[in-house]
């Protein structure tokens, strides 16, 4: 059988992979892409711990309801201000987005 | 090593695979393509975690709905950021460097769990239980119906919200 | 692993297979000979007797044609998109019973590629909807204004008819309280779904009509405004492939829409021989897909907005409605 350590470790890999992403890439849209592998790591981990620890208590998939929840809206909300910052300055460059940066 | 084991270590390649091309890869459709195949090694990873709503949840809500999302906002904003473009920042060494200090650390906490080595008692029920189960606990007073119901509004929120901040700008000028 | 089930999925995986290619290859030719009687033409009916070779002699024909890929275009993902719109017809049939039980020298035989599956409804809505990826990406990777224009548009009508889909799966849930299309089915056995869900069921199927993208709502293709759409530069055996995802999922979504509302593959008699369970389902298969014909002779496309509109301001709260309504009644009356 898979040792519970197994699934951390390769939910640990994701989330850092998905970390990098988010601090290096320049595009806004490939921030959101390395967001969501970071939030895929976490499902993994509740869903593991779930199956290891208390598969009596169905809480672990409860709370990874709540993440997919979460991460539709975190989706929508980011992808519309892209495309609103788009339309008005052509850009999706985080760097060039500074308007509030002073 | 037993098969399970060999199917875990397989969906594991290729989910991490894909996660490192979705952050390395200069073509953004390129990058939300591979995506989508680290997600759907995901979903797999939920079957074996014999969480198969979840699996089907994971491919309904993620491939469906939040991927090609993001593939249609690729597409609308192509012209902004070409592949010849600088697709990482000054200090992505820096950004690669944290990330990897985040992960040993994250691997040095693993030795103060003491249950890492578990492996999985039998199901005690059908998975068919399972399902009812969780969807006894999302409406169930004692349970989560407010993060539930927090979770919806929240939803409802982001609608909302979305559509507000892309609707196009009122006056002319600005159809584009 | 048991060989005897391993022999069982090759056969039924062979059995489903065939019957998507036969049925998309003969679903063309029923198509044109229905919309020539509607227009008062006589159709294909040259090559074989009443026209049944046609299939075969179009089959060779595209087999035989040049490969175009244009110069500009992402190969690879070119190569990819076809494929992926191709793939969830089959899948999806995986899950639908065909048939009750049957037992064949003492072996029962669930007449399903998967057997029961608990999540299955659900399972079909999150595969249906991963076609839209290959058209999409078919319209991108040509790099054609036109494609793309046909990929976005397809996509987005897509996404807003699957909430609309989805919301009529619902009322056939709540009713037979269960998620598996076997228990769907079961519940059926004394009144058809269709007279419980009337309006679940008009949803339904107009939904499942713009998930295929089928007049009157061929947006994507639109060949007035948009040349083809989304496979403006596809040619030979690639092209093939997006006429037969679409033949193929008209196919599926009729099993689906007959197995949801219409009682599947029950009728009279069945529970003596089993065996009539699939001509009941194919009869009523055959009948959906004849409504789908039917509707595509008669009615004009409708406009983009409008398409969007109806979608979103008129199908949707209707859905909705239609669900509380459903979930008021079962609580009231104590479950059907």
């Amino acid at each position: 059988m898979i040792p519970l350590s197994w699934y951390l470790i390769l939910a640990a890999s994701i989330f850092c992979i998905g970390l990098y992403g988010v601090l290096a890439r320049r595009n806004a849209i490939a921030i959101l892409m390395g967001i969501e592998l970071m939030l895929n790591a976490v499902n993994i981990n509740l869903v593991a711990f779930w199956r290891y620890l208390t598969p009596s208590i169905i809480n672990g998939q409860v709370f990874a309801i709540i993440v997919f929840a979460v991460a539709a809206s975190e989706v929508a909300v980011g992808l519309a201000l892209i495309i609103s910052i788009y339309r008005r300055k052509t850009t999706v460059a985080v760097e060039e987005i500074n308007l509030m940066k002073w | 090593m037993t098969v399970l084991q060999i199917i875990f270590l397989g969906i594991s390649v290729i989910i991490v695979i894909g996660a490192l091309m979705t952050v390395s890869s200069p073509n953004l459709v390129h990058a939300a393509l591979w995506l989508i195949l680290a997600l759907a090694g995901v979903a797999a990873i939920f079957v074996l975690l014999e969480a198969s709503f979840l699996a089907v949840v994971q491919v309904a809500v993620y491939i469906d709905a939040i991927s090609i999302l993001i593939v249609i906002a690729v597409m609308l904003t192509r012209r902004a950021m070409g592949e010849t473009e600088r697709q990482i920042n000054r200090s992505w060494l820096l950004a690669a460097f944290a990330a990897f200090m985040v992960f040993s650390g994250i691997l040095s906490l693993f030795s103060q769990v003491p249950q890492l080595a578990n492996t999985p008692s039998d199901l005690v029920e059908s998975s068919e239980f399972y399902i009812q189960e969780l969807g006894k606990a999302l409406v169930n007073v004692d349970q989560s119906i407010i993060p539930f119901e927090v979770a919806s509004v929240l939803l409802l929120a982001a609608m909302i919200g979305a559509i507000f901040i892309a609707r196009p700008p009122e006056r002319a000028g600005g159809d584009s | 692993m048991d060989p005897a089930l391993l022999v069982e999925w090759l056969v039924k995986s062979g059995v489903i297979i065939f019957l998507i290619l036969t049925g998309f290859a003969y679903l063309t030719l029923f198509e044109r000979r229905v919309l020539a009687r509607i227009q008062v033409r006589i159709g294909p009916n040259r090559a074989g007797p009443l026209g049944l070779l046609q299939p075969l002699a179009d089959g060779i024909k595209l087999l035989f044609k040049e490969e175009v890929i244009p110069d500009k275009a992402d190969k690879v993902i070119f190569i990819l998109a076809p494929v992926l719109t191709v793939i969830p017809a089959f899948v999806l049939l995986a899950v639908i019973p065909l048939g009750p039980e049957i037992s064949i020298l003492g072996r029962s035989y669930s007449l399903s590629l998967a057997g029961d599956v608990n999540v299955g409804v659900l399972y079909l809505l999150a595969v249906a909807s991963i076609s839209v990826y290959g058209i999409v990406l078919a319209g991108w990777s040509s790099n054609n204004k036109y494609a793309l224009l046909g990929g976005l548009r397809s996509a987005a009508q897509m996404i807003s008819y699957e909430l609309v889909l989805g919301l009529a799966f619902i009322g056939p849930i709540l009713l037979a309280n269960s998620m598996s299309l076997k228990d769907i089915i079961q519940a059926q056995s004394r009144v058809w779904f269709i007279v419980l869900q009337p309006i679940g069921f008009l949803l339904f199927l107009v939904a499942s009509i713009a998930e295929v993208n089928r007049a009157p709502f061929d947006m994507p293709e639109a060949e007035q405004e948009l040349t083809a759409g989304y496979h403006v530069e596809y040619s030979g055996m690639k092209f093939a492939l997006f006429f037969m995802a679409e033949y193929g999922k008209m196919i599926v979504v009729s099993f689906i829409t007959a197995s949801l509302f219409l009682g599947g593959y029950l009728g009279p008699f069945v529970d003596k021989l089993p065996l009539l369970g699939p001509i009941y389902l194919l009869v009523k298969v055959t009948l959906i897909l004849f409504f789908m014909i039917w509707v595509r002779a008669t009615w004009p496309r409708i406009r983009y907005d409008r398409l969007m509109a109806l979608g979103w301001k008129v199908l949707l709260p209707i859905g909705l409605l239609n669900i509380i309504i459903t979930a008021i009644l079962v609580i009231l009356v104590g479950g059907y």
